[in-house]
């Protein structure tokens, strides 16, 4: 039990970092512009992408690098050419310019590389057990993508809190005419913000490729899961995405490893009922419901905590 | 009190209004009726019912976005409930031959759309914008999911089938053919739209829109937006279970695509690309989207990625949809200055169709290299025939791009010039609108 638990809180962190490498850039996004980008998955999804073909080509350190700086520019020129034009239809125009994309973007994906899993795998250099826990052995890979994602944690943190790029950024969330005013380029930074967040998304998609499917599905499987991640967290929070994003992936990846069920709890049911829709709520297990977990505590939150954990706001 | 409310209410419609009003109506009515005189093929009558059904749905998601300006990502739950509701209501009816005939059947969906919308919208239109459209993809997931896990009630990813033609008879009728199918649907559309434009006619309606346009002074008045908002909601459930209700009925079928992102998204595409601003746009969108997707399929292999590059041109260039575009033009036609505007349309239509063309003629080769570049590289889309292979296509595309792409720019906003100039007039004149 003791190993299962270890193994579950590894890989649960691992998850809800890789949430929140979205959830942060998504959360920043929706600050400025006041816009929740419903592409921010695609944009983990074009990662993926753009990481598997790249390091067909040179390799997977290049690749790492050059997918998301091509995502985020492709994220910046959405932002620059797209939105700021649908900017003045308003919110509504805005967060459907982002669905059609999203849309675009699932439909590119699949004529370019179909509709079945690529073959993404781990770089050979880090294809080896980092250590072995109660005879169960972590892959090493696991282990960089949980240093990636807090390397760039605390990389963002830095720069937002103690830079001069990251004051400006953090006042053009709050005061943009402000900012303007004192002489700074704000729809640059708008699109600097856009840029950046996306590539982000990208560098969780590079990461999590080889280690989960790379498939033209996995954006409208993760997006749901993004946004809930948000709602929860309290929209705009930044603080309240970090949390929302381990609560989720340890919930997630908890529920996945537990085998329970009412039936392993209260013995079977009895023959009378055992062909009706009880008997499906009754021999469901913990591991099969985990997928509806995240969308369970999204009620849970709306009804005690409409604002989110940390959230301020009420839109 | 009575004296306020006396000046302020409208003048009672005089006759020839009410005329027109109920005029409208009965020939829609008549012409629902004859349709089938003229297209009589089973493929076109299950075009029709497919409309029919899509109109109701996209009415009722109007009755959110538009009406309450609650932009909903899960509004196929309510719809694919009333539909899996209505399969095991056939089943049970004519399994103890209960004396329910098949009309009354899309009233079990109403009502199965009605309840779960009245569970569910409590919670969800506690907020709006955009926290309550995360919310309802949220629910939407949650619905999705839970369907596949109740097996038994869901049937899985197969679906659970019923046969409609068993249940009780009326007029002599068993619903077998398709031409019977389509009278129930019409019927029920027609009695679905009727009740929707009612609706917008009501306080409830009226105060509906006030939420969308001002929820702080709704506050003011002395209404809470959340029960605007939610009755809304209910409202929108209820007939979105009768479209999801008819859809089972056409199909025999309710399977987990009732319920999913898919068929949120359809719904949410007519009604937008229709224009929400207007009564009649979602039936205009509703019209379009189902021909098109019925249609696009077989001139183009990638009509999903056209779908999905119109509907951003739509937010982009003409949010108020289609409808939103051919209501722009009633000031300049009654106040005679279309005429005016008409010939720059013309010029402007021919580089804006040069570059369309050669956006096709791009997408359509590039397709051909990344999906089967060891075919015969002879394309056809949209009825041109082309070389994918042969440097002239891609000379061809690429002119047609730039030129078209400066050519519209230039013819473009001179049309906006006159556009507004004839505007200018017409205002002039006393036409605003």
């Amino acid at each position: 039990v003791l190993e299962l638990i270890v193994i579950s809180t590894l890989n649960g962190i691992l998850f809800g970092m890789l949430l929140f490498l979205m959830a942060s850039g998504l959360t920043l996004i929706f600050s400025m512009l006041g816009v929740l980008n419903f592409a921010h998955a695609s944009f983990y999804m074009l990662g993926a992408f753009f990481g598997f073909q790249i390091s067909r080509w040179t390799g997977f350190w290049p690749a790492l690098f050059i997918a998301p700086v091509l995502a985020g520019a492709l994220g910046a020129a959405v932002e620059r050419f797209g939105l700021r034009r649908v900017h003045r239809n308003g919110h509504v125009a805005e967060l459907l310019f982002t669905f059609g994309l999203a849309y675009v973007i699932e439909e590119i994906v699949q004529i370019i590389w179909g509709k079945s899993p690529v073959d993404f795998r781990i770089p050979p250099s880090l294809d080896f057990p980092a250590f072995t826990i109660f005879s169960t052995n972590y892959p090493a890979y696991k282990m960089f993508m949980l240093l990636v994602s807090i390397v760039i944690f605390v990389g963002l943190l830095a720069v937002l809190k103690k830079t001069r790029i990251g004051l400006i950024v953090q006042a053009a969330l709050t005061h943009p005419h402000m900012v303007g005013h004192l002489g700074h380029n704000v729809e640059r930074i708008f699109m600097l913000v856009f840029g950046v967040g996306t590539a982000l998304a990208a560098v969780a998609g590079v990461i999590a490729g080889p280690a989960l499917v790379t498939q033209s599905n996995m954006a409208a499987l993760l997006g749901p899961i993004l946004f809930v991640v948000v709602v929860v967290g309290g929209l705009g929070s930044l603080p309240g995405a970090f949390i929302a994003s381990l609560l989720i992936g340890l919930i997630q990846t908890f529920a996945v490893s537990m085998n329970g069920s009412l039936a392993g709890a209260f013995g079977p049911l009895s023959p009378a009922y055992s062909h009706t829709w009880l008997a499906d709520i009754w021999d469901v297990t913990v591991a099969q419901i985990a997928p509806i977990m995240p969308y369970v505590l999204l009620v849970l939150i709306l009804i005690f905590r409409p604002m989110g954990l940390l959230g301020t706001r009420e839109t | 009190m009575s004296e306020l409310t006396s000046s302020i209410a409208p003048p009672y419609p005089t006759v020839s209004e009410k005329l027109k009003f109920y005029g409208v109506w009965v020939a829609t009515g008549l012409f629902l009726l004859a349709l089938p005189k003229v297209f009589g093929s089973s493929g076109a009558l299950t075009m029709f019912s497919l409309i029919g059904i899509s109109i109701i749905f996209s009415l009722s998601y109007n009755i959110l976005l538009g009406q309450t300006g609650m932009l909903s990502f899960g509004h196929a739950v309510y719809y694919g409930l009333g539909g899996f509701l209505v399969i095991h209501a056939i089943n049970i009816v004519s399994a103890n031959k209960l004396p329910f005939p098949l009309p009354v059947i899309p009233l079990v969906g109403g009502f199965t759309g009605l309840f779960f919308a009245a569970i569910i919208g409590w919670v969800s239109t506690k907020r709006s914008g955009t926290a309550f459209a995360m919310i309802s993809l949220g629910v939407a997931e949650l619905v999705a999911s839970s369907a596949l896990i109740l097996r038994t009630f869901f049937g899985g990813e197969a679906g659970i089938t019923a046969n409609r033609t068993k249940l009780m008879r009326v007029f002599d009728w068993n619903f077998g053919p398709q031409i019977q199918i389509y009278y129930l649907v019409a019927a029920w559309t027609l009695i679905a739209v009727v009740a929707m434009y009612a609706l917008t006619r009501t306080p409830l309606g009226r105060m509906c829109n006030a939420v969308r346009d001002n929820p702080e002074r709704v506050r003011f008045v002395g209404y809470d937006p959340h029960v605007v908002r939610y009755l809304a909601f209910c409202f929108a459930g209820f007939f979105a279970g009768i479209a999801g209700a008819l859809a089972a009925i056409n199909f025999e079928i309710a399977n987990s695509a009732y319920l999913g992102a898919v068929q949120s998204g359809t719904v949410l595409f007519s009604t937008y690309i229709g224009g929400v601003g207007y009564f009649i746009g979602p039936i205009v969108g509703a019209i379009f989207v189902t021909v098109l997707s019925l249609n696009l399929s077989d001139l183009t292999s990638v009509w999903q990625l056209y779908f999905g590059l119109f509907f951003i041109s739509v937010v982009t260039f003409a949010p108020g949809g289609i409808t939103g575009l051919l209501m722009m033009h009633r000031p300049l036609i009654r106040g005679g200055t279309l005429g005016k505007v008409l010939p720059y349309y013309a010029i402007a239509l021919i580089p804006a169709l040069a570059l369309m063309a050669g956006l096709v003629l791009a997408i359509e080769t590039i397709v051909h290299y990344m999906v089967s570049p060891g075919d015969d590289p002879n394309v056809k889309a949209f009825g041109m025939s082309f070389n994918a292979a042969s440097p002239v296509t891609w000379l061809v595309a690429l002119f047609l791009i730039a030129a078209g792409f400066v050519a519209a720019r230039k013819t473009w906003s001179r049309l906006a010039r006159t556009w507004d100039d004839a505007l200018a007039a017409a205002r002039d004149r006393g036409y605003h609108a």
